[in-house]
């Protein structure tokens, strides 16, 4: 069944509001709390937008607004279907509670150059919504590159020589990206003619040369990968960290290197394709790189004492969760995958949200200076605490559900290795984080902390809807938008099964 | 509207104002500017309008005092010299608007045989682009470098000599080209274009043809900086003034691209150039290695103006890509990006004008972060115009690239693709660089001391006058506008001047 296609411009506007709002935010760089009302009135636009989308997906409807022809025969359009809509609510949604920690952030802790940060971020969110929505690889391509340049400033905001070197590696990492990526698009429509995103793929019988396909598969892995962290890409990663913790929280765990993963969905599902997939072993390929980078990042991640540090790897490990869900090419896995993708995002967040509360209260950055912080700030470190149980796959938060999902899928596809991955790197992400916890609560902290109290409101308050979002993900993963009913529609569409129950079943 | 009069009137028009010029000149020195910028825009209009009528119509021939061709010259106006010939004009004008002043600051006393000689530098252009015969394409070319070769020596110390070079080299390129006409003037006995395209097949596989086609392509490609013939450029670029570079770099060597063109698929049959002897192909890796070859040596340049030059010789190396893919999507990539570049250069040199006239100079290492401050329009028409120079989506830079990428990805030509992909990166080390500088460089003492001071001469803003910044922004914005309408271009215009064969 193919879905009814109309005309609409609410796309096209969820994707410009916030860059609508960059202007005005240079406009008022001396008045910081209207510029703070801007970042948050596009934040507050932009969600409904995403949002009254999303009856349409199940209605079986798909939005789709096209701007302007940029090359002939290829339009830069924009088509809100169902996989696209999904990672848009992710992203927009969790920009309103980044938005208040950030003002929290940056106040606290005296950043200077806010305005310039401000109005990248929402350049940010603007490529990221129109990495969703795109309706074809080539205008996946421009906000993708968009992307890659506006997190820039980002990154290099402590204009330290630290962040400036990581600036330059992020650089040098995004921008290869973006021109492997430019050699993948170009073959694809020499062999196809175009460049249209499909359910079961736009190459899905194009390519007879197993060679082709491999070359192009991996050029375009190579491409959205980075963004992935998939091994041995990752490494900007890691040293990008030196952003502003709001920055690392929304870009580097959720908008950015999901929009990378987000490629991979796109890649493997919508270009490639499952059967091709199969067929010339891509599945494998695949598998293996994003299977290595989740065991080697976890065990990266146990040997760093900078918190975001251990953060990062831990980010990069579970990006290649997903991945790995999306190459078992079964349904499950790749449902698996989708909800990992969410559920990711609201726990990842979580942490990176109490690791700059930390900073910017007690200024502290190492694991080891961490000693009887619970006291202090227990909102925090409680958030913290569920959102590294969540990460080790502990039932009833959301993380459980994915990786129960992605466990099946791993044994539907008959693949036992993979479900060993599973389950040790679970082992390993409870013991790079539990130790955390346990200093927090259970050891005797400095006689300076009493000093302290809890963080800022705009910062505390976000943390607990965050993990509250995580919790009740988990008690019940249909919580207000039906992403898990989503997520089984998507790989339905993609894997072309049962197309008869299409968004029937609503049971967990 | 005297549509038939337009191929020879471009041309008229810029003499006539190079005439003019010396005449209000010797009266008084400020006029100077204004028949000189009464010309161009002349010639834009002319050359907009005659491009809308032989889009439409088909091609315009003019034959000179009236002696019917072969014999006598023809003037052809088709869509290809239309649109090469409104690049050049347009991006002079502009260039034109912002030399007013720098040209006062920089060379004071000489705007009289500035802009006397830049009329004439555009006469020979368009001329060359205008022109159906070999031997009038000559006759232009020396007119266009020998005005060349004086506005290059107008500059600072090291200009005369840079110029000396520059004439030596140019004068060898011109010499090529004349030996090659002879060649197949002997073999076919004619000189007109048309006429020789239409009997060089009886003739093109003897000796005298294959030599006269290669000394061509060997002259026009050292006007056109190909690699490894692009050593003049460099110095030529650096030592000039600000206006009298803006002025040639952006469209002097495209002129030549588009002669390389004309002559290798207009006139001999692209299936011959390009396979039987396969001369588009030697251009294509000259090219792709001086793109390569261009970007390293820029990124080791700490003079704005030098390292830009260079990265003209890798810009013109795409040009010379396009030429080797000898393909339709190659023939594309190498007009639009005739005219993509054209506009990323202007802008860049415009730029590097107005750090010269507000800094003094154009020194990468003493470029900091006060400039954010003091020029902030400059600087973000500096990321723009670089965003576009690396290929990054949606400026117009991208989809030159993309076409030619396309190209070589449809003919299998993995290494230009290579080197279109890899040169990407290298221009983003060297532009990277600098806006590194330009926004986040910590400051110097005296500048740290200057801030504090808020009433510092040395702070605050002091952004180039609006005649300077005005056309720098239009550029920049024209950067995004010819990304994003590029298909209008294409189907529009560019389409219809592929030639048949190819």
């Amino acid at each position: 069944m193919s879905p009814e296609v109309y005309t609409s411009s609410i796309p096209f506007l969820a994707v410009i509001v916030s860059m609508a709002a960059v202007p005005l935010i240079l406009l008022s760089s001396r008045k910081p709390n209207l510029r703070e009302f801007w970042t948050l009135a596009a934040a507050f636009i932009k969600f409904p937008l995403v949002l009254s989308l999303l009856p349409d997906a199940f209605a079986g409807k798909v939005a789709q607004f096209t701007i302007l022809e940029i090359y002939p025969g290829i339009a830069l359009e924009l088509k809100a279907d169902p996989v696209g809509i999904f990672f848009a609510i992710i992203a927009s949604g969790l920009w309103i509670l980044t938005c208040f920690y950030s003002i929290g952030y940056v106040r606290g802790s005296n950043e200077k150059k806010q305005t310039r940060y401000f109005a990248s971020f929402a350049v940010c969110l603007s490529a990221t919504i129109g990495i969703a929505f795109s309706a074809n690889l080539l205008t996946f391509l421009i906000f993708y590159e968009i992307l890659s340049i506006a997190t820039y400033p980002l990154v290099i905001h402590k204009e330290n020589p630290e962040a400036i070197r990581s600036g330059r590696q992020y650089l040098t990492y995004a921008l290869t990206a973006g021109l492997v990526l430019i050699a993948a698009i170009g073959w694809t429509y020499v062999l196809a003619g175009t460049l249209d995103f499909k359910p079961g793929g736009l190459l899905d019988g194009v390519i007879n040369d197993p060679w082709i396909a491999k070359t192009i598969f991996i050029l375009f892995i190579a491409g959205v990968g980075v963004k992935a962290g998939i091994m041995p890409l990752h490494s900007w990663l890691p040293a990008a960290m030196v952003a502003p913790t709001p920055v690392s929280a929304l870009l580097h765990a959720v908008a950015v290197v999901k929009s990378g993963v987000f490629g991979v969905i796109r890649v493997v599902g919508y270009t490639m394709g499952p059967e091709n997939m199969q067929m010339f072993g891509l599945d494998l390929l695949l598998a293996i790189f994003a299977g290595g980078t989740i065991l080697l990042a976890s065990i990266i991640a146990m040997k760093q004492d900078n918190l975001k540090a251990r953060l990062a790897y831990s980010t990069v490990g579970h990006l290649s969760y997903i991945v790995l869900g999306l190459a078992l090419i079964s349904p499950e896995g790749f449902t698996g995958g989708l909800l990992h993708l969410a559920n990711h995002a609201t726990m990842k967040i979580t942490l990176f949200f109490c690791a700059g509360a930390i900073y910017v209260n007690l200024h502290k950055t190492e694991i080891s200076q961490l000693d009887g912080i619970g006291k202090v700030m227990p909102w925090t470190m409680g958030a913290f605490t569920i959102g590294s149980l969540g990460l080790a796959g502990v039932p009833p938060i959301n993380g459980f559900i994915s990786k129960w999902f992605l466990c099946v899928g791993s044994l539907a596809a008959d693949k036992v290795v993979i479900l060993f991955i599973f389950v040790i790197s679970g082992l390993l992400n409870a013991v790079y984080f539990f130790p955390i916890v346990h200093r927090a609560f259970f050891r005797p902290g400095d006689k300076d902390l009493e000093k302290h109290g809890e963080a800022s409101m705009m910062m505390v308050i976000p943390i607990c809807i965050v993990a509250a979002l995580s919790l009740g993900l988990g008690l019940y993963p249909n919580l207000f938008f039906n992403m898990f009913d989503l997520a089984q529609g998507i790989t339905q569409s993609v894997m072309n099964i049962y197309p008869e129950v299409f968004f029937t079943d609503k049971s967990l | 509207m005297n549509i038939p009069n337009i191929p020879v009137l471009i041309p008229a028009v810029f003499l006539f104002a190079a005439l003019l010029i010396p005449i209000l000149g010797y009266w008084k020195r400020s006029l100077c500017i204004y028949p000189a910028l009464g010309a161009s825009g002349l010639a834009v209009f002319y050359s907009a309008s005659g491009l809308l009528h032989t889009v439409e119509h088909g091609y315009v021939s003019y034959h000179l005092s009236g002696w019917v061709p072969p014999i006598g010259i023809e003037y052809i106006l088709d869509p290809l010299s239309a649109f090469i010939c409104l690049v050049i004009t347009s991006v002079t004008t502009i260039v034109l608007i912002h030399s007013r002043r720098i040209v006062r600051f920089e060379t004071p006393d000489k705007e009289m045989p500035f802009y006397s000689l830049a009329m004439l530098l555009l006469m020979g252009l368009t001329g060359m682009v205008m022109t159906g015969d070999f031997f009038n394409l000559y006759v232009f070319l020396e007119i266009s470098a020998l005005a060349g070769y004086a506005l290059v020596a107008i500059g600072d110390k090291r200009a005369p000599m840079a110029a000396f070079k520059y004439l030596t080299l140019g004068t060898a390129g011109a010499a090529f080209y004349l030996l090659g006409v002879a060649f197949i003037f002997i073999s076919t006995g004619t000189l007109n274009m048309a006429d020789n395209a239409a009997v060089i097949h009886h003739v093109d596989h003897t000796i005298p043809v294959m030599i006269g086609l290669s000394l061509i392509v060997l002259g026009t490609g050292l006007k056109m900086a190909l690699f490894p013939m692009h050593a003049w450029m460099p110095d030529a670029y650096s030592y000039a003034s600000s206006s009298a570079t803006a002025l040639i770099a952006p469209i002097g060597t495209k002129v030549s691209a588009y002669v390389l063109l004309r002559i290798m698929f207009d006139v001999f049959d692209p299936s011959y150039s390009a396979q039987q002897l396969p001369l588009a192909q030697i251009v294509g890796y000259l090219g792709a290695i001086g793109v390569i070859w261009g970007s390293i040596l820029a990124i080791s340049q700490k003079e704005l103006k030098t390292m830009l030059a260079y990265s003209s010789v890798a810009q013109v190396g795409y040009i010379g890509i396009g030429i080797g893919l000898a393909s339709p999507l190659g023939f594309i990539g190498a007009v639009l990006h005739i005219l993509n570049h054209a506009c990323m250069k202007a802008c860049l040199f415009l730029i590097s004008g107005n750090l010269r006239f507000r800094l003094g100079h154009s020194w990468i290492p003493r470029f900091e972060d006060s400039l954010r401050i003091t020029m902030p329009w400059t600087a973000v028409a500096f990321v723009v115009a670089a965003i576009s120079m690396i290929g990054l989506p949606p400026t117009a830079g991208f989809f030159s690239k993309w076409y030619l990428a396309l190209g070589s990805i449809e003919q299998g030509s993995w290494i230009f693709l290579v080197v279109l992909l890899v040169s990407s990166l290298l221009n983003a080390v060297y532009f990277f660089r600098i806006m590194e500088k330009m926004y986040i460089r910590p400051q110097t003492e005296e500048m740290l001391k200057a801030q504090a001071q808020e009433e510092s001469p040395a702070w605050g803003r002091k952004e180039a006058p609006w005649s300077m910044l005005g056309p720098v922004l239009l550029l920049a914005v024209s950067l995004l506008a010819l990304g994003i309408f590029n298909v209008w271009i294409v189907t529009n215009f560019i389409e219809f001047m592929i030639p048949t064969g190819l």
